[in-house]
Order: structure tokens, then sequence, then C-alpha cells
């Protein structure tokens, strides 16, 4: 039976997730942006209400939230600021490797540390070199006995300069391609992990981004999430979790923009009446909220396929696609719709313009996404 | 300690009130709940007081329709222990809501060692039930408190009058307290309490239960209605060189004759 209403609990998860986005994110998001500053107090609270980490299963001291709570989650946390959301969203992307991947005994020693207090994580697969072609990776995990040793760099890496731990791709040997990938985690302070400057951005400021360089860094042997070569598989399915969320902070964006049109398009008189009575806006604002609504509907139907254990690699990547592509369009036509205002710093929705954009490329831009679906749907 | 909390759920301070249609009562089935603002700080501060009395149980009281339940659960999820639900239409009167909240605080084998409660529900602003409950409980109340300490059964509050003097209580056993703004910062429900309060026992009575029937209201509802629209503001254009002077006259003249101010 087709049910489109979230339950109570969820309901519940929204309004709670909505508040905080609307008292503490909100009003402090402009201010964090124009400081490029990570909000440390902001995500420790978010932390300690338990909007952080939403994939940490019950048994490990987590939430043990569906996929479907999580989309909630970060669609509200999204509304609030996008730049804060990605800071929170990298720490689930960084351990979703180790809740598919890892072994009881690695869930407990890197997970649960997470539910004890606020702790942060990287995600390390893209380099100066290989982004889209992410099997091309170059970094280097060699056998070296009792452990490993990892040789690269790896760019564009959030929260990198924060990280606790970090989950990182290599390749064992780049000529056996997807086959040669490992998944390992390299937890803070081991010798040879080299942070570089933070990067200067369009959007997503307050979220920290750096290269980080790994030079014969060695880490234990059973840091190894899977077998060596296990890592392409763990890669693909926590993309199959992730995409759906990271489309969903489009949606909660998206959502942002659309409701700061309308309130401004009712107060905004031209021509004697407010601009919402105006038809051309009236299209634009109807063009918008249709946009919002199929985007979370995608992205609800990629979250549900997962909750019902079926595959969701076409919808993830469809949702991820529309998403994001809508939320760069209604966060466009929310500043045309501002006019020039829209266009000042003064105003939210430039931020939310600037935001829009990095959703298209991270987490595979649109355009990997449509390669992902062709080859679904020619199968 | 027996703590308890009367919460009421009123309606979202931004939503839009019609009448019902034959203007009985206000039209609740398209309304978004929300606990009472007020009721936030008596719960907190119901919260704070279990925090600091090892033993102690928060029990949260209700008096209001069971098809959201809103306000409980809020309350459970921020720490509440226990809640009662007493069923009933939503436009009972204060003295068959204060009854009926008497009645559940007495049915539930806990005496009541503090009964917290907001100072006032933001949807009648009745202002009327802590002062009933406590009278029907044989209990003294402090209302409008904004201060709060207890110690070896002893309760000191602080209460606001007007022109911001604060009076000081000195209570010895058992009290109301109706709480306002500036007493604490409420707490977020967290998620892992909203996934608690799932599992936490909600009793529900009906009026009958607490024994109250149709012949204790008090206060009947004539009638509903939306205030009458303001009619629009007049605009005097006065920009040109010289129209001032015209137009001062004008506005003076009727501001005595139209709107008699003076």
């Amino acid at each position: 039976m087709i049910n489109f209403e979230l339950n109570q609990e969820q309901k519940e998860i929204h309004e709670m997730a909505m508040k905080f986005a609307r008292q503490d994110m909100i009003p402090n998001s402009a201010e964090y942006d124009q400081k490029s500053e990570m909000p440390m107090q902001i995500l420790e609270k978010a932390w300690s209400l338990g909007l952080v980490n939403t994939c940490i299963p019950t048994s490990f001291g987590g939430t043990g939230f569906s996929t479907m709570d999580s989309m909630i989650i970060t669609e509200a946390l999204a509304y609030g600021c996008l730049g804060m959301n990605t800071a929170i969203m990298a720490n689930d992307l960084a351990i979703l490797p180790i809740v598919i991947g890892g072994s009881e005994e690695q869930k407990e020693r890197f997970l649960k540390p997470f539910t004890e207090s606020y702790k942060i994580a990287a995600f390390c697969l893209t380099e100066p070199s290989n982004g889209s072609d992410a099997a091309g990776i170059k970094t280097t995990i060699k056998d070296a006995g009792d452990h490993w040793v990892i040789n690269g760099q790896k760019m564009w890496i959030t929260n990198a300069g924060y990280a606790d731990l970090f989950t990182l791709y290599g390749t064992m040997d780049p000529a056996l391609k997807h086959k040669g990938i490992c998944a390992v985690v390299i937890e803070k302070g081991a010798e040879g992990i080299e942070i570089g400057a933070p990067e200067k951005k369009m959007g997503h400021c307050c979220s920290d981004t750096r290269s980080v360089t790994f030079k014969d860094v060695k880490i234990p042997k059973e840091n190894m999430l899977g077998k060596p070569g296990d890592g392409w598989k763990i890669a693909m399915k926590t993309l199959d979790h992730s995409r759906p969320m990271v489309a969903s902070s489009a949606v909660g964006g998206a959502q942002c923009a659309l409701d700061y049109a309308l309130a401004y398009a009712k107060e905004r008189v031209q021509f004697g009446k407010p601009i919402s009575g105006h038809q051309s806006i009236q299209f634009m604002l109807a063009e918008m909220a249709m946009k919002v609504e199929s985007s979370r509907l995608l992205v609800q139907k990629s979250a549900w396929l997962i909750d019902c254990g079926q595959s969701n690699t076409k919808l993830a990547s469809m949702a991820k696609a529309y998403a994001s592509d809508a939320f760069m369009q209604v966060a466009t036509d929310a500043v045309q719709i501002y006019g020039g205002y829209g266009y000042s710093k003064e105003y939210p929705v430039e931020k939310l313009m600037r935001d829009a954009k990095l959703i298209q490329i991270y987490e595979g831009t649109s355009q990997i996404q449509r390669l992902v679906i062709a080859k679904e749907i020619l199968a | 300690m027996n703590i308890f909390v009367c919460v009421k759920q009123v309606p979202d301070t931004e939503t839009k009130i019609t009448p019902n249609g034959d203007g009985t009562f206000i039209e609740t089935s398209s309304i978004k709940w929300i606990m009472n603002p007020y009721d936030e700080f008596a719960v907190e501060q119901a919260l704070l007081l279990k925090a600091a009395a090892a033993g102690s149980t928060v029990t949260v009281v209700r008096v209001g329709s069971v098809q959201d339940t809103e306000a409980l659960r809020t309350a459970l999820a921020m720490g509440a222990d226990e809640a009662i639900l007493v069923e009933a239409e939503d436009n009972l009167d204060s003295y068959m809501i204060s009854k009926a909240l008497k009645g559940a605080i007495e049915k539930s084998d806990k005496s009541a060692d503090i009964i917290f409660s907001g100072k006032q529900a933001i949807d009648d602003d009745c202002l009327q039930v802590p002062q009933l409950v406590a009278q029907m409980l044989d209990m003294p109340s402090v209302t409008v408190v904004v201060g709060f300490e207890h110690a070896d059964g002893k309760t000191s509050l602080k209460r606001e009058v007007e022109g911001g003097t604060i009076e000081v209580y000195d209570v010895s056993g058992p009290v109301m307290v109706a709480c306002n703004k500036g007493l604490n910062t409420p707490r977020y429900a967290s998620l892992p309490g909203i996934m608690k309060a799932k599992r936490k026992p909600l009793q529900q009575l009906s009026l009958g239960d607490v024994g109250v029937s149709a012949d204790d209201r008090r206060l009947k509802y004539s009638g509903f209605q939306l205030p009458p629209e303001k009619p629009p503001g007049k605009k005097f254009e006065a920009m040109e060189e010289g129209a001032q002077a015209g137009v001062v006259a004008e506005v003076v003249g009727l501001l005595r004759s139209e709107a008699k101010v003076i």
C-alpha cells in the first residue's frame, strides 16, 4: 500500500530538526559563512541532540534511524544552513563505509566513540587528478607485513582540519582498476598525515575543506574494511546511501529558497500590488514549488528502497541529479524574485544560490549521475 | 518527589484561527498543535528539579482531545517519565479543566509534592487554571514565577509583579507553581528522547473517570466570530512644495471629526 504520510515519530523528528534549524542555524548562518569558520558550538549542540551520525546502528550506541529518517533530518538541517549541514553530513559519509563494510570489532572500535562525544570524520576519495573517474585513484596502500603503508594525496576533503578519523580509499595496484581498491580507517595523529590550508570556496563557506597528503602513513592491518579489493564495492554501497542524503540536502535548500521567495513576493509591491499578484511571478513560484515537491518524492523513494532492502542505485542517482539541478534553478529564481536585493549579501537568497552550486558537483556531478542512470536503464 | 506538570495543547502561533461552521467554537481540524509555550518552562523546571532530587518522577497531565497528543509527547521526549491524558473536547472552560486535572492527579496514586504549569495558555488567555487547581487540591499557589529554588522540602519562589518588582515567597510543603518566561531555557526534545518517548506510559482517562460531568460547566460560549476587518488607512500626499499646510489642516480635521481622538 502506498502511503505518502510520515509516521508520527517521523513528524516529531522533522519538527525537532526544523526547530533546531530555525533557532540555532538560520540566525547564525550568514555570520559563519562570512567568517568561513566552522561553527563548533552549533555542531556540538546538533550532536548532543542526536542530529549527527544518524547512520550508526543502536547496537553501537547510535539512534538506529531508518534511511528515511536520516533524509528527514538532513532536509531540515540543510534548510537551516547548507554549509553546517555539509559538516554534519560529511561525518555520515565517512562513517557509512564502516557501518557498511566494517567488522563487529571495527564498528565497536570506530563507531562507539562517535556516540560518546562529538567527533569529526572525513571521507577521503577524491584526488587532485581523480574526481569523477574515482576508480582511477592513485593513492597506494601497500602491504608491509604487519601493517599497511599509505601514500598519496586527497583533495576537497570536508572536515579535514578537524577530523578525528579519516576513511580513505586507495589502491593496491592502479593496474587492477576497481578490483585493486581498498578502504581503510586512519586515526588522527598517525605520522605522515599533512593537512593542507583551508580552501577558499564559493559556498558552504563555514564547512572545512582541505587537501590531505599521506606520506608513508603506517596503519594497523585491522584498520582495513573488508578484504583487500573490497573498497570499490563498499564505496558504491556508501554512495547508494549518501546520494539520497545529498539530494535531501538539496530539497532542504530549495524549500528554504522557495519559502523566502514566497514571503518576499507577498511583501514586495510593484505597480500597485504585491508582486505575488503578477502572473509572471506566480509562474516562477509554481515552477519552484513543483521542483521542490518532485525532488522530495524522488529522495523519499530512493530512501524507501534502501529501507525495503532493495537496490536503489538508479533512484539514488535520479534523486541526486534531479534535486541538485532543481535546487540550483530554484535558488537562482529566488534571487531573481528578490531582484536587486537578491544579489545583496544583506539578504539570504544569494548564499543559497552559492550553496546550491556545490550540490551539483559533490558526491558525483549531475553528469555522472546521468551516466549511472543511463547505465542502469540500458542494462 | 512526585512532580506533576499540567500542560495544555494550543494552536501554533502561526495558525490562522477561524470560527467553525456554526460559530460555536474555533475550527480545530486544520490546526497545528503545540505545547503551550509557558508550559515548556514548567516542564523544564520539573526536569531540573527531578535531576536535583534523586528518585523523583515527573508526570505530565493534560485535558483535551485525543486526536493529537503533541504536548504530552513533547514533554515525554524532553524527559518526563509518564503522562496522563484526560480525554475531552477542546472547548472545556477553566473550571472543568481544573477539576479534571485535580481528579487525574488524585487518581494517579501519587501525592503531588510540587505541581508546575505555565502561568497562562496563549490561546484563551484565561489565567485561571493554576489557581483553581491549587484551590481544589487545597495547596498554595504562586503564579508568574521567574525564580525557583527547592531544598529540604522548602520552596523559594520569585514572582514578577507590575513594574518589574520581584516578590519572594517561601513555601513549605506542596505548592502549585505557575511559570513565566525567564524562569529557565526549555531544552529541546532530543532525537533519542523522541525515540524513548514512545515506550513511556501514557494513561488515558475519561472525564467521568476523574469526576467531571457536563454540569460542571461554568462558562458557556455564545458564539465565535472574527473581529471586523479594519478599514484601510488614509494616505495624504504632501510632497509638493506648499501642499503641507493644507494636508496638516486636513489631517487635524479628520482626527477631530472622524477618528475623534482630539
